[in-house]
């Protein structure tokens, strides 16, 4: 990473939340800094989903701080966090399905501030469309969309508000091959535009591509952290993934 | 665009003008008969502003209906006669801000409990308060109101609803309820106060909805808290608006209407079982029309194709 | 001050009853019905026919009373409420269009009890004389009541705990989706727990037509209250059900006592919010994921 030091774009210290008996996140600590892309791994269960509704807003912590560009948003509602530079999307797709593409990115910027004018919004809706590969599609229904087309159109809604952090929760999930290859070109572009990601994936071949550092999470704890090989290769975090056998590309 | 809107605008005003002429007919039935069908429009009408968007079933126009009939009754007298509407409309934006402050941040379904028993509440505070402290209960009206007047200002305050329910739907909050509608996660996500945007329409609504109880009060001379608080206005309403379809601004129109004449034939024909009738209609359109007429026309105009229909019940 | 707090507690008991078949209805069958009241308003005419009518007293009238408010809450459900069950996507679609299915209920009901009953206060005399509990005077037929309340309590509860059916009905509160895989016809399932849920508040209805004067426009109230008390004590829940009846009846009957009769829906609603602004899932509600 060659990015400049400054303060990290996301700093979480001693998170916790719980459910009844079970801790779903327990004392989690990590910072994610600018431009960096950050691998969220772990089985099903252990606590990711969780973190990010944590730091996106949709649960409240029992415990701990998140600071995001250094500024506590812990307990904040969702739409605060939202208009302060965070954006994401959902584990299973979440697009308005009432409107059409264009709609639903305009959605993603109109309700930020300070309000931008409508030509501009319009042009960047145009741009957003073009990038993520719905062109000329403006005027579609989402709900007529393909699987692919709506992840597509989900992560521009997501990108149309600039955000400073973007949280992808297996957004990779469930593409075919040529297409994981260009949804992972187009995660990669987003670097350049300074975003900086937190992902959360199973997809291992896109964890690999794509995450400079990975944080293993297990029950609700951290088990492990590092660069992305160096993570993939730990033999704790082998047993917890596969019980055992290596992790596989 | 623009010229389609001001043509549009212009048959509106024309319409408008010819409507005005209704009390000159002179004719007392059919002026009456007016007067419910503007009552029924603007009450639908304002209950799709806020239910259509955000899919919240409100069952309480009756409470600020009655809250606005019974400014008159108290204060009808006092205070000249914008003064007393500009009170009821107060009151009923406060009621308003804080049923909806303390409901819809919540799910759905307390905000629906709350409403259901609303009425009730509201009629057993000013019974109470009429025992205890002002010691009347059931006040006469006397005010200088007569039906044209009733007629033009409800007119009036239907052109202002649609106006308005045009405005909000050209404006940011207006998108905003779009896309509460569609998924209240995503609305958030998006950096949408999504408690904000339901409070205030549904105060705008309520408002609304207790100015036409205000304007209709001087037609009964005596008013007490059972008149004033007739839960039936709710249910009509609700048939009303889910008859013409509430996601919709011209929706709740076609329900009113066609329903206003209908009632007004089955509660002269069959005064002692209409409220069953009632129910069995409504019964019917929540079972064959859940998208109400405007969603049948939508159905009749798309191609095939098209978007598939999203339920909006309400 | 004692017996207020009697008062309280018997009032309390009735509630937790009234409830009891609402939050089955709505906690395990999804079926928001705002008809409730109204069916227990129907009981209470058809205890007060038997009574004045042919002698048969309440407690014989529960009986007839019940099994017949089990099959016809049954139709009910079969006839009216599974279509909707079946073109609903998703729970929050079937939750508008219970409430509003039943909310036309509510006037067909009421509209069918007003053309034969009228408007006017009904009520009859039975066990009405005053017996000795606990050093304070009370009506025995209020006492009676609340004996049978406790009973009709204590057998469901033992139902949903101790047979292979009350599990079935509890694994589909908590999951019908999941309840499907291990082999539980939640459709089946779902039927009976309404019918149950009627036929509890048919015995409400009866029991509280030995003590409570009631019209045909009464039931709005008893569904108000019904709604207020699952609510509060968390959906589904049974020992919420107890806990949040009894808080209600003891709130009501302080406040008509010690400040104004006139104002407990007042404090009816004041409870419900209070509880619900500190603890948006009810008293013994689990907080979602």
């Amino acid at each position: 990473m060659s990015q400049d030091s400054g303060t990290p774009v996301l700093t979480i210290s001693g998170l916790r939340r719980a459910f009844g008996g079970l801790v779903a996140v327990n004392d989690l600590d990590f910072t994610v800094a600018q431009g960096e892309i950050m691998g969220l791994l772990g089985p099903n269960g252990s606590g990711k989903t969780t973190a990010l509704n944590l730091i996106s807003g949709v649960l409240r912590p029992d415990a701990g701080t998140i600071r995001l560009m250094g500024q506590n948003i812990a307990g904040l509602a969702s739409y605060r966090i939202a208009r302060l530079g965070l954006a994401r999307t959902f584990q299973l797709v979440r697009v308005l399905d009432g409107m059409d593409c264009r709609e639903n990115i305009k959605a993603g910027l109109a309700f930020q501030r300070p309000h931008l004018p409508a030509s501009e919004a319009e042009l960047r809706i145009d741009r957003l469309l073009d990038r993520v590969g719905l062109a000329g599609h403006d005027r579609r229904p989402a709900a007529d969309l393909t699987y692919i087309d709506r992840k597509r159109l989900e992560l521009a809604r997501a990108l149309a508000a600039k955000p400073r952090l973007l949280l992808l929760d297996e957004w990779l999930a469930g593409l075919n091959p040529s297409e994981l290859a260009i949804g992972i070109d187009l995660i990669r572009s987003l670097r350049a535009d300074g975003i900086t990601i937190v992902l959360v994936e199973h997809v291992m071949s896109a964890v690999r591509a794509l995450c400079d550092r990975c944080i293993v999470m297990s029950s609700g704890r951290k088990i492990a952290e590092g660069a992305t090989a160096d993570v993939l290769s730990d033999a704790a975090v082998v047993k917890a993934y596969l019980g055992g056998v290596a992790v596989d590309a | 665009m623009s010229t389609r809107i001001a043509g549009f605008g212009a048959t509106a005003l024309a319409a408008l003008a010819l409507l005005a002429l209704v009390p000159r007919l002179g004719n007392a039935y059919y002026l009456a008969l007016a007067i419910s069908l503007l009552q029924y429009t603007v009450l639908a009408t304002a209950w799709g502003m806020f239910s259509g968007p955000t899919r919240y079933v409100s069952l309480a126009t009756t409470a600020f209906f009655g809250v606005g009939a019974y400014t008159v009754a108290v204060l009808g007298e006092i205070l000249p006669w914008p003064l007393v509407l500009l009170t009821a409309a107060a009151l009923g934006a406060i009621v308003a801000g804080i049923v909806g402050l303390s409901t819809l941040r919540l799910s759905g379904v307390y905000f629906v409990i709350f409403t259901f028993g609303l009425t009730e509440l509201i009629r057993q505070l000013v019974v109470w308060f009429e025992v205890n402290k002002s010691r009347v209960l059931g006040r006469y009206v006397f005010v200088n109101i007569t039906q044209a007047d009733i007629y033009w200002q409800l007119l009036a305050l239907t052109a202002a609803v649609f106006l308005l329910g045009w405005l909000i739907a050209r404006s940011r909050l207006g998108f905003a309820l779009r896309v509460i509608g569609e998924d209240e996660t995503v609305a958030k996500h998006c950096g949408i106060n999504t408690t904000f945007a339901k409070v205030a329409l549904f105060t705008i609504s309520a408002t609304v909805m207790t100015l036409v109880g205000a304007i209709m009060a001087p037609r009964w001379t005596y008013i007490e808290p059972s008149i004033a608080f007739n839960s039936m206005i709710s249910f009509q309403v609700l048939i009303m608006a889910l008859l013409g379809g509430a996601h919709r601004l011209w929706g709740p129109v076609l329900g009113a209407v066609p329903l206003t004449l209908l009632f007004e034939l089955l509660s002269a024909r069959f005064p002692n079982t209409f409220t069953i009738i009632l129910g069995c209609i409504f019964l019917l359109i929540v079972y064959m029309l859940p998208r109400g007429v405007a969603g049948l026309f939508e159905k009749l105009s798309t191609t095939a194709g098209g978007k598939p229909t999203q339920r909006v019940a309400a | 001050m004692t017996n207020a707090i009697l008062t309280g507690l018997m009032l309390g008991g009735m509630y937790a009853l009234i409830a009891m078949g609402l939050t089955l209805q709505y906690g395990v069958a999804r079926i928001m019905n705002l008809s409730y009241g109204e069916f227990l308003i129907a009981a209470a005419f058809a205890s007060h026919w038997l009574f004045t009518g042919w002698a048969i007293s309440p407690f014989v009238g529960l009986a007839l009373v019940v099994p017949l408010a089990f099959v016809l809450n049954f139709a009910i459900y079969k006839l009216l409420l599974t279509p909707l069950v079946r073109r609903a996507p998703n729970r929050d679609a079937l939750e508008v269009d219970s409430i509003l299915a039943t909310f036309g209920l509510t006037f067909v009901i009421q509209g069918s009890m007003l053309a034969l009953f009228g408007g006017a206060y009904y009520s009859y005399s039975f066990l009405a004389f005053p017996v000795q509990f606990l050093g304070e005077t009370v009506a025995a037929n209020r006492l009676a009541a609340l004996g049978i309340t406790i009973l009709l309590g204590l057998a469901l509860y033992a139902a949903l705990t101790r047979t292979r059916a009350g599990t079935a009905v509890r694994a589909v509160a908590v999951d019908p989706f999941a309840a499907q895989l291990v082999a539980i016809n939640v459709p089946q399932a779902s039927a009976l727990t309404f019918a149950l849920g009627g036929a509890l508040v048919a015995a409400a209805g009866v029991l509280v037509s030995t003590f409570l004067t009631f019209s045909a426009s009464s039931g709005v109230v008893f569904t108000m209250k019904a709604l207020i008390v699952v609510v509060m004590g968390g959906v589904g829940n049974m020992l919420g059900c107890l806990v949040a009846g009894l808080a209600l009846g003891l709130s009501e009957a302080l406040v008509a006592s010690y400040v104004d009769p006139g104002l407990t829906l007042a404090v009816n609603f004041a409870l419900f919010l209070a509880v619900l602004l500190v603890k948006p899932a009810g008293l013994f509600g689990r907080a979602t994921r």
